[in-house]
């Protein structure tokens, strides 16, 4: 960070002290105020509450009503594992080689192409997602995971397409001609040369890609039917209402941790390099 | 946002060579091309098709009635309170996240440690998916389960009980889950602002709020734009939070417009016609809105 340099922290006497104490106590408060729900929801979801499977006691009652939950909690683990693994991968070659053809090809309608690709980002989810429920019932894709996952991909390109264009970009031109040189073909540059030099890039489009459908709701809340194929946020929020028509919340609140749990952990494994990823000028306005 | 065009053109090579490159780069663009065409274009055209069609849910397309999809869907009994509100909702949305986002900025744009560590903590609500923070936040405000619940067990409030209630911890939760990640698109537009243009505002004696105001602010219009768009796109396209927290209510309050679309197409009335109609409305006031917001900009910026 160019900003980091300007101002080096310098021993603080006691008037120091004392202009600082308040912005210690503001920011402190500030950052309770964003992590209070999260560790409320968690410390909440195992304690003690009337009206939940968790009356006396800490425990994990709650989660255990979840994990009984219709089908169970697992089928709809799995349905959404599977989503987001596929959405994930599809994500990453289609964008990788869509970002390799418009960083070092030139081609026909190759602008076109990307400005229609940035266009995603302009059209609103209900717009596309209802032609899309008709069009995939016409070719069998509709309730289907995959129909769910091909969707998702398609909403992940303007982001990881830019991303890995970019991405590209900045690697020097001579590498991969150096390797045509000798003899790669414009694959193999790809694939042996370049890919490692494109990594940040590869992994921030998978951490964007892996949360966005992870955590999707209204894709499969209008392709999904069969309640076997739920995903969990489907799953979790039609939780709410099944219990003799009275909300168990210690159930939802089970459901919102092991919704979030991996999303947190996985954010907070990369965020270094995600923070990063940001600040390095990948988006230089 | 510009997107960069590639810095060098290379020196035109031979035509073979050329012909090549250029089969191989549609070779690479192709799986692009097929996802764009296939689930963008295409339901784009099916869309507007829709729109101008008899298109119950179960029974398929009847036959072109332009333009009486039109006219249900301005005729809806929602249409105008949907709008009204989605309008509200977004430009409350829109002032509270640019506004929270460049002050979140500002306080941890230097790179201390216990800077890192806010700059963490606000930015951990973002790794939440938009309905799990909603499901959160549904049972948090609950007057039952929340951890309010005894303190306002007396006063009759409740944080979704009445329309402005609802609006306001709907807000409330959206800046929670979005103000870290705007927070991190102005700590880019601050850094691209050179150190030495700062100094000079030092040395010519300016104060902290001179400083904002001369040369902060201005130099950051292009990521200010960047936000407003996205945030005005995002907001206008509400779904999910008023689907989960407020499912419309109370009395039809909080419907957005979004909302009414899933609802015409899937909800009761099954019109894929109509939804279609509302659709494409929604497509040209976005893309008239965002034009216009990016004239906005540039517009000023050329002042």
């Amino acid at each position: 960070m160019s900003t980091a340099t300007t101002r080096r922290s310098r021993p603080l006497g006691v008037r120091g002290i004392a202009v600082r104490t308040p912005y210690w106590v503001f920011t402190t408060a500030l950052a309770v105020l964003f992590l209070y729900p999260l560790v409320w929801t968690g410390v909440s979801s195992v304690s003690p509450h009337p009206g939940t499977n968790q009356v006396n006691g800490w425990g994990f009652g709650n989660y255990i009503t979840l994990g009984n939950y219709q089908a169970g909690v697992w089928v709809y683990i799995l349905n959404t594992v599977i989503v987001s693994g596929l959405t994930v991968l599809l994500t990453l070659v289609v964008s990788t080689l869509g970002g390799y053809a418009f960083a070092r090809f030139r081609f026909v309608g190759r602008n076109a192409l990307f400005l229609l690709t940035l266009a995603i980002l302009m059209v609103p989810y209900a717009t596309v997602l209802i032609p899309l429920y008709v069009i995939l019932t016409r070719v069998g894709l509709q309730n289907t995971l995959l129909g769910v996952a091909l969707v998702l991909t398609m909403f992940q390109l303007p982001f990881s397409t830019f991303m890995m264009r970019i991405s590209f970009e900045a690697v020097p031109r001579e590498m991969d001609e150096a390797a045509m040189v000798d003899g790669c073909t414009s694959f193999s540059a790809l694939w042996r040369v370049l890919l490692p030099a494109v990594k940040p890039g590869l992994i921030t489009v998978g951490l964007f890609a892996f949360l966005a459908s992870w955590n999707d709701f209204f894709a499969p809340l209008i392709l999904i039917t069969d309640s076997r194929l739920q995903t969990l946020p489907l799953a979790v929020a039609n939780l709410r209402g099944q219990v003799q028509g009275v909300v168990d919340y210690g159930a939802t609140e089970a459901g919102v941790v092991v919704l979030a749990l991996p999303c947190v952990v996985l954010f907070l494994i990369l965020q270094r390099h995600y923070v990063r990823g940001f600040l390095s000028g990948a988006f230089k306005g | 946002m510009t997107v960069a065009a590639p810095a060098r053109r290379i020196t035109p090579p031979r035509p073979p060579r050329r012909r090549r490159r250029s089969a191989a780069g549609w070779l690479y663009a192709t799986p692009t091309a097929l996802f764009v065409l296939l689930l963008f274009i295409l339901p784009l055209l099916v869309v507007g098709k829709m729109s101008v069609s008899n298109w119950p849910l179960l029974g398929g397309d009847l036959g072109i009635n332009a333009p009486v999809n039109y006219q249900k869907a301005v005729l809806n009994r929602f249409f105008w309170d949907s709008v009204g509100f989605t309008v509200k909702y977004t430009v409350l949305a829109t002032i509270l996240l640019i506004v929270l986002g460049l002050g979140l900025a500002l306080l941890v744009q230097q790179s201390t440690r216990w800077k890192s560590v806010l700059r963490v903590a606000f930015l951990v609500p973002s790794a939440l998916g938009l309905a799990s923070a909603s499901l959160l936040f549904y049972v948090l405000y609950s007057p039952f389960a929340g951890p309010f619940a005894h303190l306002l067990a007396g006063t009759g409030f409740s944080f979704l009980g009445t329309p402005d209630a609802a609006l306001g911890s709907t807000l409330f939760l959206i800046v929670w889950r979005y103000a870290g990640f705007y927070m991190l698109l102005m700590l880019v537009g601050l850094q691209n602002i050179p150190d030495d243009v700062y100094e000079a505002a030092r040395i010519d004696g300016a104060g902290p709020l001179q400083t904002f105001r001369g040369i902060t602010l201005p130099l950051l219009r292009p990521t200010l734009a960047l936000t407003t768009v996205l945030c005005v796109t995002g907001s206008l396209l509400a779904f999910d939070q008023f689907y989960i927290l407020t499912k419309g209510g109370p009395d039809n309050s909080t419907i957005t417009v979004v909302q009414l679309i899933y609802s015409v197409a899937f909800q009761g009335q099954n019109d894929l016609g109509i939804a279609g109609a509302l659709s494409v409305i929604v497509l040209a006031a976005l893309v008239i809105i965002n034009i216009g917001q990016i004239r906005a900009f540039r517009g000023r910026s050329e002042v």
